[in-house]
C-alpha cells in the first residue's frame, strides 16, 4: 500500500489502478455489450446520431440463440473442454515426475537434458505443425480430438517440466531425506511430501497447460476439419466468419463463453496460483 | 540401541575429497560430538552414516550390520536438521507420527507414542498445529518428538541448535542432554560450536580438513590437547600462542623470544629433547595467567601492554600486546588497570603447553 495522505493514494495508486482495470476489462465489457445488441445497432455508421457505442436499450438474446441453436457451439465447448483437460492431465503428469527427476535426481546428464526440454518448447508452433501433421495423417488421428490431445503436450510438457522444475528446487532437499530416513522408500518421499509441498507450483502449471490447450488455435486449425470436431477458438472463427461476413453478435457470444471457463480456473485456484509463482516453502 | 563404527571412511566428489580416512569407534549408549570449522566433514561423515551420501571408501557399521549399501529407511536411525525439515503441509501430531506410519505401525500405538514425546517435550498443546504456527524452539522440540516417537538405534544430529537464537540455543542443549540421559539412546552430534560439544558430549571428535584431530573426553581435550589446532579450537577464549625458540641454560630449558623468557616445566623439557635449539610453539589459556606480584619468578612471567578491558562481572578479560604477539588474559574482577598500560602477568606452569613449529603437535 501506498503511504501517506488521500492525495497521494489517489494519484499513485487508486488512479493508475483504475486506468489499468479500464484497459483490462474493455475487451470483456465490448464482448458482453455486443453480445445483447440487436443487429440494428451493431450495423450503425458510426457518424449517425443514433449511434451509440457503449451502451443498448435494447437487449436481445437472439445472438444467443442463434449461436446455441444454429451453430454447434455447444458441442465445440465439450471438445474443447475434453481436450483441454486431457491433453493437461497428461501433460502434468509427465512435468511433474520429470520436473522432479531433473532436479532432485543428480543423474549424469541431468543439465543437458533440461536444457534439450526447454529448447524443443522453443521451437515455433507455426514450424512444428508441418512434420505433426504428417505423423497425424499416418496413425489416421486427423479430425478426431486424439490428434489434439497428443500433440499439445509436445509443448505443454516442456512447459510443465520447467515449471515444475524450478519449483522443486525451491523445496528444501532436508524434508525429502527427513522422509527417507523416517521410513519412506523415494517414491513415497516424493509422493506424500514433496508432491503436497508443491501443489501450488503444481496449480499454476496446471491452469497455465489449460489456459494454453484451451485457447490453442494452429494444431485445431490444421489437424480439424469437420464442424462437430472443431474446438471454441476455430468454430468461432471458422463457422461465424463467413467470407468478409463477420457475424458480430454470434462471435462476440463465442469469444464470451469461450473465455468463462478459464476465468473461473484462475479465480477457483487464484490465491494457490499466486503463491505458487511468486513463493516458495518456509521451512 | 547400537554402536556405530566408522572405518577408514572417504568421501570423494569430483573435485573435493572431503573426508581423508576417518576412522571412530561409537559405544553403545554413548553421545558423541563432531565438532570443527565449516568445510571440515563432520556434516559428510554424519550424512554417511544417515546414508544420504554414498561411501567412497570404507565401510559404516550400525551395531555389527555393515550398512554401506542401505537405504536411509532401512538404517533404523532418526536425524534432526538444521532447518528442523518439518513437514509444513501436515500437523505437529502427523509429522511425529509420519515415521511410524511408513513403518505401519498400529493407529492406537502411534497415539501413544507421539503422546508420550510431546509430553516429554512439552508440546502437548501444539500436536493439531501446523508448523509455521510455532516458534523456532517449539519447531525444534517437534522436530527433536519426530526423532524419539520411532526409539531408533540411532540419533543423528546435524547443527540442530544453530538457527536458534543464543538464549534459546542454551536452553535446548540443556534439553537435549536430559533427553539423552533419559532415553540413552547412541547420538553423534554435528555443530560448528565448541561450547556445544564440550557440554553435550561424552566424547569429543575434532575434526579438520576431512580428518580427525583428537578424539577424547571434553576435559581431555581441553588438558592435553594432540596439537595447535585442537588448542586453539577448544576453550573460550582461545588459548595464547607465542613463537618461541627452545634453548638449554644452567641446566634448565627455556622457551625464549624477544620479549619473554619462560622456563619449561621439568616434565615437558624431559621431552624436549629433540627439539633444543629449534623454534616451538608456547601455548598458555588466558585462564592459566594472572597479574604478577613482586614474588613471581621472572622466568614465569612476562610483561604486555593492556589494549582493551572487557568487564564482564566475574572476570575481566585483557587483550594485550606482549612484543608481537597478541594475548588475551582472564583475570580477577578486582584487577584495575587502564588501556596502555604496562603490566607483568604471571604464567601457572602447569598451564604452559608446547607444540612443534612445523607439525604442529604437542610436546
Amino acid at each position: 500500500m501506498i503511504e501517506g495522505s488521500a492525495w497521494r493514494r489517489w494519484v499513485f495508486f487508486r488512479l493508475p489502478m483504475g486506468i489499468f482495470l479500464i484497459f483490462l476489462l474493455f475487451p470483456f465489457y465490448w464482448m458482453i455489450i455486443t453480445t445483447f445488441r440487436p443487429d440494428g445497432e451493431l450495423y450503425i455508421p458510426w457518424y449517425r446520431a443514433t449511434y451509440k457505442p457503449f451502451w443498448t436499450w435494447n437487449p436481445t438474446t437472439a445472438h444467443l440463440k442463434y449461436l446455441f441453436g444454429e451453430t454447434t457451439f455447444a458441442i465445440w465447448m465439450w471438445n474443447t473442454t475434453f481436450i483441454a483437460v486431457v491433453s493437461t492431465a497428461i501433460s502434468l503428469f509427465c512435468g511433474v515426475l520429470a520436473g522432479y527427476a531433473l532436479s532432485r535426481l543428480n543423474f549424469k546428464g541431468a543439465a543437458l537434458l533440461g536444457t534439450t526440454i526447454f529448447v524443443t518448447y522453443l521451437v515455433p508452433q507455426t514450424l512444428l505443425f508441418i512434420p505433426l501433421s504428417e505423423i497425424i495423417r499416418t496413425y489416421s488421428l486427423g479430425d478426431t480430438p486424439w490428434s489434439l490431445i497428443l500433440s499439445y503436450p509436445t509443448f505443454l510438457i516442456p512447459f510443465c517440466t520447467w515449471l515444475m522444475m524450478g519449483y522443486f528446487k525451491s523445496v528444501p532437499k532436508e524434508l525429502e531425506e527427513c522422509a527417507r530416513i523416517d521410513g519412506a522408500a523415494r517414491w513415497q518421499a516424493m509422493l506424500y511430501i514433496v508432491i503436497p509441498v508443491a501443489v501450488p507450483g503444481i496449480l499454476s502449471a496446471m491452469i497455465f497447460a489449460f489456459t494454453l490447450s484451451w485457447n490453442e488455435f494452429i494444431y485445431a486449425l490444421v489437424f480439424l476439419s469437420s464442424p462437430e470436431q472443431k474446438t471454441v477458438p476455430v468454430g468461432v472463427i471458422s463457422e461465424l466468419v463467413r467470407g468478409d461476413v463477420f457475424f458480430w453478435g454470434p462471435l462476440m457470444a463465442g469469444a464470451l463463453f469461450g473465455s468463462i471457463p478459464v476465468a473461473i480456473a484462475y479465480s477457483f485456484f487464484v490465491e494457490h496460483y499466486v503463491s505458487g509463482v511468486t513463493g516458495s516453502v518456509k521451512g | 540401541m547400537s554402536s556405530v563404527t566408522i572405518r577408514h571412511v572417504h568421501k570423494r566428489y569430483e573435485d573435493f575429497h572431503a573426508v581423508k580416512g576417518v576412522s571412530l569407534e561409537i559405544k553403545d549408549k554413548e553421545f558423541v560430538v563432531l565438532v570443527g570449522p565449516s568445510g571440515c566433514g563432520k556434516t559428510t561423515t554424519l550424512r554417511m552414516v544417515a546414508g544420504l551420501e554414498t561411501i567412497s571408501e570404507g565401510d559404516i557399521m550400525i551395531g555389527n550390520k555393515i550398512v554401506n549399501q542401505l537405504p536411509p529407511m532401512d538404517r533404523d536411525i532418526a536425524m534432526v536438521f538444521q532447518n528442523y525439515a518439518l513437514y509444513p503441509h501436515m500437523t505437529v501430531y502427523d509429522n511425529m507420527a509420519f515415521g511410524l506410519k511408513m513403518r505401519k505401525f498400529d493407529k492406537a500405538e502411534i497415539a501413544k507414542r507421539v503422546n508420550n514425546a510431546a509430553d516429554i517435550l512439552d508440546i502437548k498443546d501444539h500436536l493439531g498445529r501446523k508448523p509455521r504456527m510455532l516458534s523456532g524452539g517449539q519447531r525444534q522440540r517437534v522436530a527433536l518428538g519426530r526423532a524419539i516417537v520411532r526409539n531408533p538405534q540411532v540419533f543423528l544430529f546435524d547443527e540442530p541448535l544453530s538457527n536458534l537464537d543464543a538464549k534459546l540455543r542454551v536452553q535446548m542443549r540443556v534439553e537435549i542432554k536430559k533427553l539423552h540421559q533419559r532415553l540413552a539412546t547412541t547420538s553423534i552430534y554435528v555443530t560448528h560450536d565448541q561450547v556445544e560439544a564440550m557440554t553435550l558430549g561424552d566424547r569429543v571428535v575434532v575434526m579438520k580438513d576431512g580428518l580427525i584431530q583428537q578424539v577424547g573426553e571434553p576435559l581431555e581435550l581441553y588438558n592435553r590437547p594432540a596439537n595447535k589446532y585442537v588448542a586453539g579450537f577448544i576453550g573460550s577464549p582461545a588459548m595464547n600462542f607465542a613463537d618461541t625458540m627452545i634453548e638449554e641454560a644452567g641446566g634448565a630449558v627455556y622457551a625464549t623470544n624477544p620479549t619473554m623468557k619462560i622456563r619449561v616445566p621439568e616434565q615437558i623439557a624431559a621431552r624436549m629433547g629433540p627439539h633444543k635449539g629449534k623454534p616451538a610453539t608456547l601455548g598458555i589459556r588466558p585462564e592459566d595467567l594472572r597479574m604478577a606480584n613482586g614474588t613471581d619468578p621472572e622466568d614465569l612471567s612476562f610483561e604486555a601492554v593492556v589494549e582493551v578491558a572487557e568487564q564482564l562481572g566475574s572476570e575481566i578479560i585483557l587483550d594485550l600486546k606482549a612484543g608481537g604477539s597478541a594475548m588475551v588474559a582472564s583475570v580477577e574482577p578486582t584487577v584495575r588497570v587502564k588501556p596502555q598500560q604496562k603490566i607483568r602477568l604471571a604464567i601457572n606452569p602447569a598451564g604452559l603447553r608446547f607444540f612443534d613449529a612445523t607439525t604442529e603437535a604437542a610436546i
